[in-house]
């Protein structure tokens, strides 16, 4: 009775220094098996004690030892950084478009990274900052997503999805986490777009892009933006802004990933070269530019 | 080297020598432009290459092309690869404690004379302040050293035909760039013989 009890009570909070038990030292045999929970996640769900540097200022520690958006550039651990991610909000519903180059430092760690993370059928999540927290944080509130659904027999809103994660990571605030995410999905509003930030900080919002290269994927989206864009012309701003920030940003690029969310949940349109669309909207331009000057006398001598 | 980025390689092959470069000029992250070239020719033999920061290798650019033809006034005749080298290098030490931000690398044939009627394919690399290292097979400079480094060394192969050799080193530098966020934006190939020099610019990933 006494081992039922302690299990419907919530987590132990976190004790910090004096804590010296880990999972393997538990000596309670059903924290092992399929009594126990899953690595840090208790039988309930939960987080369980998140293991923390066992120094007097694990900040300070963590600021020593990882690159955090090159406040310490000269750090042995570099976080994988270094995006360009973007999500809009028009008449059709929501595209999301991303990059996928992974750097440590200069080197370009991968160029296959997958920065749109599947929350559910629903909901999407992007992934700006640290892979590791970005991928980690968003699986689990697909997690509570589904504990939701099943514990009120409705789907989740993306305002109180989103605030999951925005209450977590401000759970973490000052601890290091590194994440721009925007949360999209569709819900009974109708879609919509929340920007979560490792300060905490949540927005709502018709168009965001996070990321090294967001600065260049404005450029083009405002530049292109209306309300009444069709499907495709929708799509195509997506993919021509993640190609611009791709070219000038040098941490951002190899591939796009575009999707689009609806009212029946989320469609992935496909996967792009970023190098191929550059030479592709190369070629058109220079059409352009030719078809829009005066043609060339039949006289002229050729260069 | 970080700020403006970019790379230069070199490679011996069978009486010939190759010499490459990216095209990018950044602002840290930024791509600025994308047709900075890095490699110069002294005469019609030998070139070097010179990343690092920008404006010392202009600043480097015009101090050697001064001395180059102050030398062959004086000397009436072309400057060897070997002499050119050491002319960089104490071009370079002169600034021992306030160096130039750039990694020269030297690619030439030298011309045959009476007393070395057969001279071999010669390159050369130097650090900042000028210390030679003088490599039999191929050198490398720049942001991308360490991943021309790992490429070259699984690419080259002794005694390369100058078709071979121009395959080798664009490839090595193609893809050593595509690994490299600070270099890339477009590749220049110059391949070097005794009796002419071909000069490419190569099709390469622009992000």
């Amino acid at each position: 009775m006494n081992s039922v009890l302690s299990q419907l009570q919530p987590p132990a909070p976190h004790l910090g220094l004096d804590q010296e038990e880990d999972e393997f030292t538990s000596s309670d045999p059903s924290a092992w098996g399929s009594m126990g929970g899953f690595g840090n996640l208790a039988r309930n769900g939960g987080v369980q004690g998140m293991s923390i540097p066992r120094v007097n200022d694990p900040t300070a520690f963590l600021d020593l030892h990882t690159d955090n958006m090159s406040s310490n550039p000269e750090a042995k651990i570099k976080i994988a950084h270094g995006t360009t991610t973007l999500a809009f909000r028009f008449q059709g519903g929501i595209i999301v478009a991303v990059d996928s180059r992974a750097t440590a430092g200069s080197y370009i760690a991968s160029g296959t990274v997958k920065k749109v993370i599947e929350i559910n059928k629903f909901l999407l999540g992007t992934m700006a900052g640290g892979a590791a927290d970005c991928q980690y944080w968003e699986t689990y509130l697909g997690m509570q997503c589904r504990l939701y659904e099943l514990r009120n027999k409705e789907r989740i809103s993306v305002a109180a999805a989103s605030k999951i994660l925005s209450n977590i990571v401000y759970q973490y605030k000052g601890m290091g986490l590194s994440m721009g995410t925007m949360v999209c999905g569709w819900d009974k509003t109708g879609p919509c777009i929340f920007y979560v930030d490792d300060d905490g900080q949540r927005l709502k919002g018709d168009l965001f892009s996070v990321g090294s290269g967001s600065t260049f994927a404005y450029g083009v989206l405002d530049q292109g933006y209306r309300w009444d864009l069709t499907d495709e012309e929708a799509q195509e701003l997506g993919r021509r802004s993640i190609v611009a920030a791709g070219h000038r940003d040098a941490y951002s690029g190899n591939t796009s990933n575009v999707f689009h969310v609806r009212e029946n949940g989320w469609e992935f349109i496909g996967n792009y070269d970023v190098n191929e669309l550059w030479y592709e909207y190369e070629v058109k331009k220079k059409a352009a530019r030719e078809a829009a000057a005066p043609a060339a006398s039949p006289m002229a001598v050729e260069a | 080297m970080e700020l403006n980025g970019g790379s230069v390689v070199a490679m011996i092959g069978k009486d010939c020598v190759a010499i490459a470069s990216d095209l990018r000029l950044g602002n840290q992250s930024v791509g600025v432009a994308s047709n900075f070239e890095k490699v110069f020719p002294v005469n019609d033999k030998l070139y070097y290459g010179i990343p690092g920061l920008a404006s010392d290798v202009y600043t480097l650019r015009e101090h050697l092309r001064f001395r180059v033809n102050m030398y062959r006034m004086k000397e009436e005749r072309e400057i060897t690869p070997k002499t050119f080298t050491h002319l960089v290098s104490s071009t370079l030490y002169e600034k021992r404690f306030g160096p130039f931000f750039v990694e020269p690398v030297v690619a030439g044939i030298p011309s045959p004379t009476p007393l070395d009627p057969h001279p071999r394919p010669f390159i050369s690399t130097m650090d900042t302040i000028g210390c030679i290292t003088t490599p039999k097979d191929f050198a490398v400079a720049g942001t991308a050293a360490d991943k021309l480094y790992g490429v070259a060394e699984g690419l080259w192969e002794p005694d390369l035909e100058p078709e071979d050799l121009f395959e080798t080193i664009s490839q090595t530098l193609l893809n050593a760039v595509d690994r490299d966020a600070l270099s890339g934006w477009g590749v220049v190939v110059h391949l070097i013989t005794a009796d002419k020099v071909v000069t490419r610019t190569l099709r390469a990933r622009m992000d």
